[in-house]
């Protein structure tokens, strides 16, 4: 084949691929548009007759989205910084401080990454619920405070960080922790942003422990109430689009200009020692 | 100063948290799976009663368990590899000398990562709708069905694996396209002069350059695949049939909806005594695959 066939070839298949990659969502903000039964018919159509917002309009006034809006950005953004500053602490300490057993207890971590988050949720329902944490937001943020995969990402960026510059600071007479909050969180800025990304999407999109936990629905996260209005309007296809733009556009807008961030955790994380 | 001290003060909070909430309840699930825990016992502790395995034999003797395993296993077999198959060959694509606009192709193909999976399975239910759906209309053109995608025992999970390898493929795909920069270009440069075709140069120099991305790749989608759990609950409850009833569903199933804890905790430690035998299994293989 021609070098310019091939080019052709190769830019035909993945502008197909691209296209059917992207239909879903577009089509999903298409019919959140349409009137309500709109897409029941053969072959569904593409594009609103006539665009509406009324689905948006019965979300927000009447299901309660823009509550579960609030509780979805509230309990994301409270597991992001708590997290972030519990998980770069640790990092930090594996990295850059001398302690016992710091090598075996690393390794210890490493290796629990195999085990299913799932395993441990049954008696986590258990141990919440003695302290009264069953159906709150505490509930679904303490079992995310802190996260191997993140200690993990801090301590491999942290191993970079000079130590002359750690022992200068203290000769200086500087605080431990004043060495941590002066010097090593902004050398640890990039990583730290990328570790944000990452927090925010996976507890933005987490479903089965806000769903184990939460019980009344006005605490609903945005995956377990739409889950569950997706159960109570099985027909009404085109509010349940509506619902799946409210619960992903927020993290789709925020993705390019985050997705480089994104990314480099990605490739980081799976960066062998 | 006690550097040790020190240390363990930075430690405290992050340790504190993963092993009263972690490590603690991985271990009381094992305790758990020995035990009658179920409803009375969740009014009072005094109710529980030490069973033995006998959790463990019953589930052995319930169909729903073995429906639930071969389902998982399905899923992870099936959609596990072509998952991996699919973001190999969209990085092979973007990564390519030929291609323009890398990185308008490099964000549609990642943009289902970032989406939220209950939100996708609801939009997908309709694209998979047996009368309306989009995905019938389309095979219609090639004279295909219509198929009752998620109302036909036979197709239920094959739908679940297609929006799973949709939604999936492009994390991978980040992975291999890494690992594709960091090959030496002078090695293609040179396969070239010494006349390498192109199918030579991918068998020669990328795949085995691509060895250790290929182990992790393979180790991270089987964990994640062998923990399928939304798509069923959103999209079929585990029906029809059971088609997709898994092994995570059964446990939400058993312990969170019906509240036999011990029945769940035997299933959930089920699920990890198979990630941790593949897991070992994976790195076996393919370590031998690297060295041989």
């Amino acid at each position: 084949m021609k070098p310019g066939m091939k080019r052709a070839v190769l830019h035909a298949l993945l502008f197909g691929a691209a296209a059917l990659t992207a239909f879903p969502l577009l089509w999903m903000v298409s019919a959140s548009l349409m009137a309500p039964g709109e897409t029941s018919q053969t072959p569904p159509p593409l594009l609103p007759d006539s665009p509406t917002l009324g689905n948006y309009r019965q979300l927000f006034s009447q299901l309660q989205m823009g509550r579960f809006l609030r509780n979805s950005t509230l309990v994301a953004l409270a597991i992001t910084l708590v997290s972030l500053l519990l998980n770069s602490m640790a990092g930090y300490a594996f990295a850059k401080l001398r302690f016992r057993g710091r090598q075996r207890l690393f390794r210890v971590l490493i290796s629990a990454l195999v085990i299913p988050a799932q395993v441990a949720m049954l008696p986590l329902f258990l141990i919440l619920k003695s302290l009264g944490l069953v159906n709150t937001y505490a509930g679904v943020i303490l079992p995310s405070a802190a996260t191997i995969f993140g200690i993990f990402l801090v301590r491999q960026y942290a191993l970079s960080v000079p130590d002359s510059l750690l022992e200068a600071a203290r000769i200086d007479g500087a605080s431990e922790f004043g060495i941590f909050r002066r010097i090593v969180l902004p050398l640890l800025r990039p990583i730290l942003v990328t570790l944000a990304v990452f927090t925010f999407l996976a507890s933005w999109n987490d479903f089965l422990w806000p769903l184990i936990i939460l019980a009344d629905d006005d605490r609903y996260t945005l995956p377990v109430a739409l889950a569950s209005l997706s159960r109570e309007h099985v027909q009404d296809n085109e509010l349940m689009m509506a619902g799946s733009v409210v619960t992903v556009v927020p993290v789709l807008l925020l993705f390019p200009f985050l997705q480089r961030y994104y990314i480099e955790g990605i490739v980081l994380g799976g960066v062998k020692e | 100063m006690n550097g040790n001290r020190v240390a363990w003060l930075f430690l405290a909070p992050a340790l504190a948290v993963l092993t009263f909430l972690f490590f603690l309840p991985v271990a009381a699930a094992l305790l758990l799976s020995f035990t009658d825990f179920d409803i009375y016992a969740l009014a009072d502790y005094a109710n529980t009663r030490f069973v033995g395995l006998s959790n463990y034999t019953n589930l052995l003797r319930n169909p729903v368990f073995w429906k639930a395993l071969g389902n998982t296993f399905y899923f992870v077999l099936v959609g596990g590899p072509l998952s991996v198959a699919v973001s190999l060959a969209a990085a092979l694509a973007v990564a390519s000398r030929l291609t323009r606009f890398k990185p308008f192709f490099r964000t549609v193909f990642f943009a289902p990562v970032v989406t939220t999976l209950v939100a996708v399975a609801v939009v997908w239910r309709y694209l998979y709708h047996a009368r309306y759906g989009f995905v019938n209309s389309f095979l219609g053109v090639f004279g295909i069905g219509p198929v009752d995608w998620l109302g036909d025992p036979k197709w239920a999970m094959p739908a679940i694996i297609l929006l799973a390898v949709w939604k999936n493929f492009g994390y991978n795909m980040v992975l291999f396209l890494a690992g594709i920069q960091s090959i030496p270009v002078e090695l293609y440069e040179a396969a070239r002069i010494d006349g390498a075709s192109t199918w030579q140069q991918f068998r020669r120099i990328t795949l085995p350059m691509l060895a250790p991305t290929f182990l992790f790749v393979a180790v991270i989608t089987m964990i994640g695949y062998f923990q399928l759990f939304a798509e069923p609950y959103v999209m079929t409850r585990g029906g029809p049939v059971q088609s997709t009833v898994s092994i995570v569903y059964l446990m939400f199933e058993e312990g969170f909806r019906w509240w036999n804890i011990g029945t769940a905790s035997a299933v959930a430690f089920v699920l990890f005594a198979i990630v941790l035998a593949a897991t070992l299994v994976q790195l076996r293989l393919q370590k031998r695959g690297v060295e041989g």
